[in-house]
């Protein structure tokens, strides 16, 4: 299969690899897919105080246009609000990568890695108000 | 010729199929290979000078071509231990395995209405059986071991007195596991059903005999043997005969199992290249053997968690089918892009199915996105093995390093006791 250059650009030097520690507290962790699906990304957000993310790296297991979406989306959420970042549709992601039909997946995968973060980093800070009260 | 064009020549013949500059190294001889050199050459007269039709029997042009492709049965008759009157020649194995199962089936469909197979067969096998059954014939679709053989004592009780046709292919193509052909010959004779197989990967590789086989028929590929693609044959045996009626009638020709003008450079090359694989079979099986333990021992050395797919004690020399596990198969063969070679992966699939090989074989859907085929074959050398072997390492590292299974095996998780979204 051809891949677009970005897919290519993406994959080669692929931007924000790694992990945050999960257990801290301004880290939301996204872990979306299976491994017997033959996909499996892991998206981690660091939020400051005021909810700007400010920091994000990825880790996945799939084929080439499955890196791209997430080394993207990566991309994408730093230095956006946690509201913006959950605005990213998957459609904007395939669209910028020029991924084709049997690829679109990948960038849903994402977009579920995006909200999967913020949701956990939410309910953590949540928790915490909770424990607070 | 002079000295120096000879020895032009041999160079031109050692290069064949090499890694060239800008080229990738071919590491898929399962899929196609290159043609030989001294098959195109065997086969150039025949497409400008020597064109007649080896049909035509009034002048010289039809005999000198009716002798080539006399010739060229004969040479496929001989690595397979036939008569030259038992091979008929097709477009490739595709149609031959098409002719024998649907051939067989349609000839003695009053007698007899059930096949046995595996569900490891080659598509088109699976497929023309597939069309056999929605004309009302029962097909057994036995299961494989977990190294992908046959067991046979399941094949033994699978056959039934209905049983007109028991078709294994003889070596995989996507694992190189090799049936024991002998064994299945043996019982089919005793149970009185006739036996095919699908030899497109097998031929050239491994010895085969009819006679001490007891195969009745055989298909046969040419561009798996280093032969033209377009063209194959299909042994059909004489004794005890088999009957088969013909996909593709017209002029009755290759006794009226396969109508249609002979393609005689075609014809040339299948028998060229059968002649030369035969001559050189003991000799290329040793050279494979040593390099694929040189792949082989070097990537178990440096990588951990790989997985051989397959047995590996029955298999054909020029196959490794191995799962890399925690790199995703598609996104590795985009990393190794100098090497040529396939996966089992879905995301290699137009189906986005993984293989249904690998998955016959009891091997977790996991490890199967993870696999990939590597083929060594007659052009193959110790240095682009060096090369893949280091390519390969590279870059299944990196992408273990920036994979989340791998980092959760590493901090001690079990992967299984995750309870991943299926999507």
């Amino acid at each position: 299969m051809a891949y677009s250059d970005k897919v290519i650009d993406h994959y080669s030097n692929p931007r924000n690899v790694g992990s945050l520690d999960k257990a801290a507290e301004d880290v939301g962790t996204g872990l979306v897919g299976a491994p017997a699906c033959g996909d499996v990304m892991k998206l981690q957000i660091k939020v400051s105080a005021d909810g700007i993310i400010q920091d994000a790296k990825f880790k996945t297991f799939g084929c080439g246009s499955a890196i791209a979406s997430s080394s993207l989306a990566t991309e994408w959420v730093k230095g956006k609000s946690l509201d913006q970042a959950e605005t990213i549709k998957n459609t904007e992601i395939a669209q910028h990568l020029a991924l084709p039909p049997v690829k679109i997946h990948c960038s849903v995968l994402a977009e579920d890695a995006i909200k999967a973060a913020i949701a956990d980093y939410r309910a953590k800070t949540g928790a915490r108000a909770k424990a607070a009260e | 010729m002079t000295t120096q064009a000879r020895a032009a020549k041999t160079q031109e013949r050692k290069d064949a199929g090499r890694n060239r500059p800008g080229r990738p190294i071919y590491l898929d001889y399962q899929a196609t290979t290159p043609m030989d050199p001294r098959v195109l050459e065997a086969m150039i007269p025949y497409f400008t000078e020597k064109f007649g039709n080896p049909h035509s029997r009034s002048h010289a042009y039809g005999w000198e071509a009716e002798e080539a492709v006399e010739k060229a049965r004969a040479q496929v008759a001989h690595i397979i231990g036939a008569d030259e009157r038992e091979v008929i020649f097709t477009s490739g194995a595709t149609e031959s395995n098409n002719l024998a199962l649907k051939g067989v089936a349609h000839f003695y469909k009053d007698k007899k209405d059930h096949i046995v197979s595996l569900v490891t067969e080659h598509k088109c096998v699976l497929d023309s059986l597939r069309h056999l059954e929605e004309e009302g014939f029962k097909v057994t679709y036995l299961p494989v071991k977990q190294d992908g053989l046959v067991d046979l004592a399941e094949l033994e009780a699978a056959i039934t007195d209905r049983t007109v046709l028991v078709s294994v292919m003889a070596v995989n193509n996507e694992i190189g596991v090799i049936q024991p052909l002998a064994e299945i010959g043996r019982l089919c004779r005793k149970k009185g059903a006739f036996f095919h197989t699908d030899c497109a990967q097998a031929v050239g590789k491994i010895p085969l005999d009819v006679e001490s086989m007891n195969i009745d028929l055989m298909s046969i590929s040419g561009h798996k043997i280093y032969g033209p693609k377009g063209i194959g044959a299909l042994y059909v045996r004489r004794k005890p005969r088999v009957r088969l009626q013909a996909l593709i009638t017209g002029g009755g020709q290759e006794r009226g199992m396969r109508s249609g003008t002979l393609p005689t450079p075609l014809c040339v090359g299948l028998g060229e290249a059968c002649a030369i694989a035969e001559r050189e079979m003991p000799e290329e099986t040793k050279r494979l053997t040593k390099l694929r333990d040189r792949f082989y021992s070097a990537i178990k050395a440096k990588l951990p968690d790989v997985f051989l797919n397959g047995s590996f004690e029955h298999r054909i020399p020029g196959n490794l089918n191995l799962s890399f596990a925690y790199v995703e198969g598609e996104s590795l063969i985009l990393g190794i892009n100098d090497l040529s070679v396939s996966s089992g992966s879905a995301c290699t699939s137009a189906s986005l199915e993984p293989s249904y090989v690998l998955r016959a074989l009891g091997v977790e859907e996991e490890l199967a996105h993870t696999s990939l085929r590597i083929g060594f074959g007659r052009f193959t050398t110790e240095q682009e093995v060096d090369y893949a072997v280091e390519d390969i390492v590279q870059h299944v590292t990196k992408l273990r390093e920036m994979s989340p299974l791998w980092e959760m095996v590493q901090e001690g998780i079990d992967l299984k006791s995750i309870k991943w979204a299926a999507h």
